[in-house]
């Protein structure tokens, strides 16, 4: 398990390429990579937005993603776990978050890459603060459910 | 005893302030903390709150040395 949170823009393609070369365990080993790249939008709620900052609370956020990660392995049959998250300031077309999950089987991939994301949606304290198009500051006040139309 | 109480977010701007330290004679449930600290500013609905970075419910009784953080609902990812 990696637990990375990074105040610079990152490539998550080079990397998870990075991770998975330097880890003994995977070599070999790991049939099904899960996959989930967050990257933000340049819009949000029908206004366009010009740049984010990502507030969190130190210390919670590393103990709570830990926590995830843990439960996720307890579940499946992974082979390790990479999960970046930005903090600070965010540009559109940046990645805001990698979740990597290695298994032998592309049914424990999936369904632990999913786990971990959707449990970090909920639970890890981070923070959204938008700057519009106009210059206009807000807080996102809560995550959508993760469909373009409710479910 | 002395408790650390912090908020995060947008409720650290509704309460005007990041932290606040808690002078207490005995445990106290974490909604009674808000209300001590904060007299004029309802409980949000959506309040969240952690003892030393776990979630509790606020009738949780915060001990002497305990961190206590209240914020909005999370946004990461």
């Amino acid at each position: 398990m990696t637990i990375k949170l990074c105040e610079q823009a990152f490539n998550p393609w080079q990397e998870i390429q990075t991770y998975q070369t330097q880890t003994a365990a995977l070599t070999g080993k790991h049939g099904a990579t899960g996959v989930f790249v967050g990257t933000m939008r340049d819009f949000n709620q029908g206004d366009s937005i010009q740049g984010m900052f990502l507030e969190h609370y130190p210390g919670m956020t590393e103990k709570q993603l830990e926590g995830i990660v843990a439960q996720a392995e307890q579940q499946w049959a992974l082979l390790d776990t990479l999960v970046i998250h930005r903090i600070g300031a965010v540009l559109p077309d940046d990645t805001l978050v990698l979740v990597a999950a290695w298994a032998a089987h592309r049914g424990d991939a999936f369904d632990a890459c999913r786990f971990i994301m959707e449990a970090l949606k909920s639970r890890a304290p981070f923070w959204k603060q938008e700057t519009l198009a106009s210059g206009q500051v807000r807080w996102v006040e809560k995550n959508s459910g993760g469909y373009q139309n409710p479910r | 005893m002395s408790i650390k109480v912090r908020y995060f977010a947008s409720l650290k701007e509704t309460v005007g302030r990041a932290e606040d330290e808690l002078q207490a004679t005995s445990p106290q449930p974490a909604r009674s903390i808000w209300q001590q600290l904060n007299p004029d500013l309802p409980i949000p609905d959506t309040l969240l709150a952690a003892v030393n970075m776990e979630y509790v419910g606020l009738d949780t009784l915060v001990n002497d040395g305990d961190e206590l953080a209240f914020f909005p609902p999370v946004t990461g990812g």
